[in-house]
């Protein structure tokens, strides 16, 4: 019996060594350990040997059982890990090929500048004001110290709708509104907003564009003031080691008027096609708000002062990204404007 | 503004400064130098020769053999000017001289013959047509008779000098003449100024005693000087005078016309010289026109005057439109022999008026528009008797015509040295402020700390303390202001809520997936009311500049689906637009309604992973989404009613409505819409962000996270197809209840299995009690409930 069992116990093995899936290893367990398997009947068998032989004969039959589960275990242990590395296997996908689109958009390059302007002049306690597009004459060129035949208004021909209707042509009767309606209270504002002047559309001109103009006016108000505003401005706009300087120019609202340029930061200053090799690029105009114009609006002009800016987004843009022509900005030919889907931070 | 540097040191030393250098300096203290052109750039071996012989060239008919004496030597010069001639002395560029354009001079053989070099026109020299005089215009340039043959004609005319291009504001009108400059200059280098020194010999008689003035409009004509000139020849200018006025962009005629010019180019003063015979009455009358009195002026216009136009007359009839151009009947010929010249004052006001009626412009109305200087008038009319009597051999009268009643004081504006520091944020010493003021060449006294300037005359832009300000700051140099931040007007800063929402639209439209437009406010009257919800009156510009911007649109759609076509139209078949933008309607204001609307268009695939088996094409829902998306974000309850609107397919239109005011449009284009834009199914939709945004939005708390399970039931319904699931979706919530908590529809079928006219619709009903969970009978109770009132309404149940 002892001679069956050892020939039982090799066969198992054997049968287990060579089990090739989990499914015949399964059977081999059936086989040999199931309540119908060999092993049983050996157990089954015992009642017909001798007394004294069945405690031996039983401790033998069960080491033959632990020895076959354990190695049936093990070796199920491994076909389960080969099953499953060739289920693996047989899933393996393509990852080169392409991602399920995200759809998203992007905002037009102006609303990004002048988002961008905005936020930065808000993180200096700035509101931001608008106002209609189709305005009064008297806001728009009066209340700036432009009366009728001013020889500025040459300047700005504009898009009349009566004789005292009119597109706005720049973004300052936004300010003129918001100095008459403070009633002589400090400002501190932003006004962006669209724009119009008869010009014939072409690279470097729009008959509608964009503006965004900035005024403060409060107590002792200097014009180092408006310098070390627009030098904050122009280092976080386009880069720290921005130098600006200002020039001497002519707007009818401000006196002194200046315009300003910053150092290039394509070249930093060398001279590139950029700056047209000067190493400045002009940015905007600015000035201290002319005394006419505080007084128009009710301000005390010996009490009150304030300096205004004003610039073009799409200048802004174009040298910001390298466009070369504005009417891109009007087209919207979509392989422009998804190019403005990317940070820059 | 043009100014020759070789002229400008008339006036003031310039130091000798590279022109570059000198042109960054004035640019830096407030005047724009837009470019610094070098006249003699690509110049070089230029002579002058003298034309022994010239004859025709036997093989060619339009060319000439010259023989050529240019110093050295006699060469053989092949030339095909028309006006080429013996004994003429000529510009001659030898073998190896080079002209602008890279152009380089070699020895040639032109149809056999010789050529040694080329005689040149003042065009081939690199001077603009326009500025050539019209003798000269077609053919070669001819020097004068004295001109040293063999010479350098670069050196000897002039060329050899570099002409600053001024961009002049508006303000800065004093800078419009040599005079003005030299002043600025001055100021900036340091320099005093040195006024031409104006002598000449009278003659016995008086101007008086050969011409009378009447002036009827001095409110117009303040002050009138007439100097008259007689046995004058009228030929051309010498040289020098005809490369200054080149220079400065004019083009010389004859030697009165060309001084007329020379002197408002040196005072910024307009001049104008009449012949006296074609005057015919000695007499000039300043008065205003008749009504359609006719005048036919220098450019041989006939023009038709009005009341508002000032004319100079004989007496009798106009000679010239005052301050804007002469008239043909006393134009200076070559046979004139006595000039009257006038210089006169003219109110800019009634110049401008006049140049604009007439759209006629001329350097005398430029200038008299913004106002010239009142004590340079009688002093440029000296100038022109002395140039004329030393340029055209001309015998001045004695004294002047004159009529004046011009007030010229100079204003004289007070300001304290600490309101300068306190308006520029800088602590100037008293001393550099009186030095600036003094390189200005103002007259200044300091009592009481208090600066009282006189503004020279020449200077009328400066009439108040901050005029004062910006001349010192500019001359200080702005690089010195320090840079500070202001002290006071500080608040928190940041958007209104329109602001803020509308900031939220924009970032939610872009993350729906759409690209931000943004296009022309003013279109076609034809397009601009087309897909308008509300439209109005339309709203024309006075004066447009074509008919495709000609109108306010009331609409974004027409321009936004322009763009899309636009993108189609370049084989991007699938494009998702949304612009934000205001149109604009008449109201009861004189100003219009600005609304702020946002609009989408759509087209094409809008889900397009084809690889994987999803593809989707954009449709009457894929933009209902994202307006029922967008109200939830902005916590507003938006209803869909079907509707009909010009543009849109009549089957796929519906209204947005808030609180039962429609704000908006949502549709399929109308086929024939389509077809007319090339563009395939095309979904838009439009609304009123100034009606989305009205109300504010409530605080946002949170509702407890349920604590007992929802169940869900189905029902699929057979319907008639014109039973829109809206109305059964109504009917389910009014039977579900309390308790019936969300309806969906899961699934539609139209189709071979059901009835004609009929289609399928299943809903999933969730229920759903916040304080207890639901059993399975309450739930079945509700249920049947709703089932039952399906059926009453005329619903099938399907099986
Ligand atoms: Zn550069």
């Amino acid at each position: 019996m002892e001679a069956q069992l050892n020939e039982l116990k090799t066969h198992a093995l054997d049968k287990i060594a060579a089990a090739s899936n989990v499914k015949e290893l399964n059977a081999v367990r059936v086989a040999y350990l199931g309540k119908k398997g060999p092993i049983t009947d050996l157990l089954k068998g015992m009642g017909k040997l001798p007394a004294e032989e069945r405690p031996k004969m039983g401790a033998l039959v069960n080491v033959v059982r632990e020895e076959v589960t354990a190695r049936l275990e093990e070796r199920m242990a491994i076909l389960e890990e080969q099953a499953i590395n060739e289920k693996l296997q047989s899933e393996t996908i393509d990852i080169t090929l392409p991602g399920r689109p995200v759809k998203s958009g992007n905002a037009h390059p102006l609303t990004r500048v002048i988002e961008e302007i905005e936020d930065l002049f808000i993180s200096m306690g700035y509101e931001i004001e608008e106002g209609p597009e189709v305005e009064k004459d008297y806001y728009n060129f009066e209340a700036l110290n432009l009366p009728k035949g001013h020889p500025a208004r040459d300047m700005q021909d504009s898009f009349y709708i009566s004789e005292d209707i009119l597109l706005r042509t720049h973004t300052s009767p936004v300010q003129a509104r918001t100095m008459e309606a403070k009633g002589g209270e400090p400002i501190k504002i932003i006004c962006p907003g669209k724009v119009y002047r008869r010009d014939n559309d072409d690279a470097t001109h729009s008959h509608q564009f964009t503006q965004i103009e900035g005024l403060v006016i409060g107590e002792d108000i200097r014009m180092s003031d408006l310098k070390g505003t627009l030098s904050v401005f122009a280092k976080k706009m386009f880069g720290e080691d921005r130098e600006i300087r200002l020039r001497p120019s002519f707007f009818p609202f401000t006196e002194p008027s200046v315009e300003m340029d910053i150092s290039c930061f394509k070249c930093g200053g060398e001279g590139c096609n950029v700056c047209k090799k000067t190493g400045w690029i002009e940015i905007l105009g600015a000035g201290m708000v002319h005394p006419n114009v505080l007084e128009m609006a009710g301000y005390d002009s010996k009490r009150l002062t304030g300096f205004a800016f004003g610039m073009g987004p799409e200048r802004i843009a174009m040298l910001k990204y390298g466009i070369e022509d504005i009417r891109h900005f009007y087209t919207n030919d979509v392989r422009f404007l998804s190019q403005f889907q990317r940070t820059e931070v | 503004m043009l100014v020759s540097i070789k002229w400008l040191k008339d006036y003031v030393n310039t130091q000798d400064l590279p022109p570059a250098e000198l042109g960054e300096k004035i640019t830096r203290a407030g005047i724009e130098v837009d470019a610094v052109i070098d006249r003699s750039e690509g110049l070089s071996n230029i002579v002058v020769g003298h034309v022994e012989s010239c004859v025709k060239h036997p093989e060619a008919d339009k060319l000439n053999i010259c023989q050529v004496n240019v110093g050295e030597e006699t060469t053989q010069i092949i030339c095909g000017a028309p006006n080429i001639a013996a004994g003429q002395n000529v510009i001659v560029a030898r073998p190896g001289a080079r002209l602008p354009g890279g152009m380089k001079i070699k020895k040639a053989k032109l149809r056999g013959e010789e050529s040694n070099g080329m005689i040149c026109s003042l065009q081939e020299l690199g001077i603009e047509g326009k500025l050539v005089p019209k003798a000269y215009a077609e053919g070669i340039y001819v020097l004068p008779e004295n001109a040293e043959v063999g010479s350098d004609v670069i050196t000897n005319f002039d060329l050899d000098d570099t002409v600053l291009e001024l961009g002049l504001t508006p303000n800065r009108a004093d800078a419009m003449s040599m005079l003005g400059v030299a002043y600025e200059v001055g100021a900036i280098l340091e320099e005093r100024v040195k006024l031409p020194e104006i002598t000449y010999k009278e003659a016995e008689d008086k101007a008086s005693s050969m011409l009378t003035l009447n002036i009827d409009s001095p409110e117009a004509n303040p002050l009138y000087v007439a100097k008259v000139v007689r046995g004058i020849e009228v030929k051309e200018s010498p040289m020098w005078l005809q490369q200054r006025l080149m220079a400065a962009g004019v083009r010389p005629h004859n030697n009165v016309v060309d001084v007329t010019n020379y002197v408002l180019m040196e005072y910024g003063q307009p001049l104008h010289a009449f012949d006296y015979d074609l005057l015919e009455t000695g007499n000039i009358t300043v008065r205003h026109a008749k009504k359609d009195e006719l005048i036919t002026t220098l450019d041989g216009n006939e023009r038709k005057l009005s009341l508002n136009n000032l004319v100079i007359t004989n007496g009798e009839k106009p000679v010239a439109l005052a301050g804007v151009m002469g008239g043909a009947n006393s134009e200076v010929s070559k046979d004139t022999k006595t000039v009257v010249i006038e210089s006169a004052y003219f109110e800019s006001g009634s110049i401008r008026q006049t140049s604009k009626e007439h759209n006629l412009r001329s350097d005398a109305s430029s200038r008299y528009e913004k106002g010239v200087d009142p004590n340079r008038v009688i002093p440029a009319a000296e100038r022109a008797a002395q140039l004329l009597s030393e340029l055209a051999g001309g015998e001045v009268l004695a004294g002047s015509v004159i009529f004046d009643q011009l007030q010229r004081e100079e204003k004289v504006v007070n300001v304290s040295p600490d309101f300068i520091n306190s308006r520029l944020g800088m602590k100037i010493r008293f001393d550099d402020m009186l030095d600036i003021l003094n390189r200005l060449q103002f007259k200044t006294e300091a009592m009481n700390n208090q600066l009282m300037i006189s503004v020279p005359t020449r200077r009328q832009d400066i009439q108040i303390e901050e005029d004062i300000v910006e001349e010192i700051a500019r001359l200080y140099g702005y690089d010195e202001i320090p840079s500070t931040l202001p002290e006071t007007a500080t608040s928190p800063g940041g958007l209104s809520p329109y602001q803020q929402k509308r900031r939220i639209v924009r970032n939610y439209m872009e993350g729906a997936g759409l690209l931000q437009a943004t296009t022309y406010s003013l279109t076609s009257e034809k397009s601009a009311t087309q897909f308008a919800m509300k439209q109005t009156e339309l709203t024309r510009l006075l004066m447009p500049m074509s008919e495709e911007r000609s109108t306010l649109r009331q609409s974004l759609l027409p321009h936004l689906l322009e763009s899309v076509s636009y993108n189609t139209a370049r084989r991007i078949d699938s494009v998702a637009l949304y612009e934000t933008g205001s149109v604009f309607l008449k109201g009861q204001d004189e100003l219009l309604n600005e609304e702020e609307h946002l609009a989408i268009a759509v087209t094409g695939l809008w889900l397009d992973n084809s690889w994987q088996g999803e593809k989707k094409a954009v449709d009457f829902f894929v933009v209902k989404g994202i307006v029922e998306g967008l109200a939830v974000k902005l916590d507003v309850e938006l209803d869909f009613e079907r509707g009909e609107l010009d543009g849109l397919h009549p089957g796929r239109t519906a209204f947005i409505t808030l609180d039962g005011r429609r704000i908006g449009v949502i549709g399929q284009l109308h086929p024939n819409e389509q077809k007319a834009r090339d563009l395939k199914t095309t979904i838009v939709m439009e609304l009123s962000l100034a009606e989305l945004f009205k109300e504010q939005t409530e605080a946002l708390v949170y509702t407890q996270v349920p604590r007992y399970p929802s169940i869900t039931r189905d029902v699929a319904l057979v319907l008639s197809k014109i039973v829109e699931a809206g109305t059964i979706e109504k009917l389910i919530r009014s039977a579900g209840g309390k308790l019936l908590k969300d309806v969906r529809v899961f699934d539609l079928y139209e189709g071979d299995n059901l009835e004609a006219g009929k289609k399928s619709v299943a809903f999933s009903l969730t229920y759903f009690d916040p304080e207890k969970t639901l059993t399975d009978e309450e739930v079945t109770a509700v249920h049947e409930k709703v089932v039952a009132a399906l059926i009453e309404s005329g619903a099938e149940l399907r099986s």
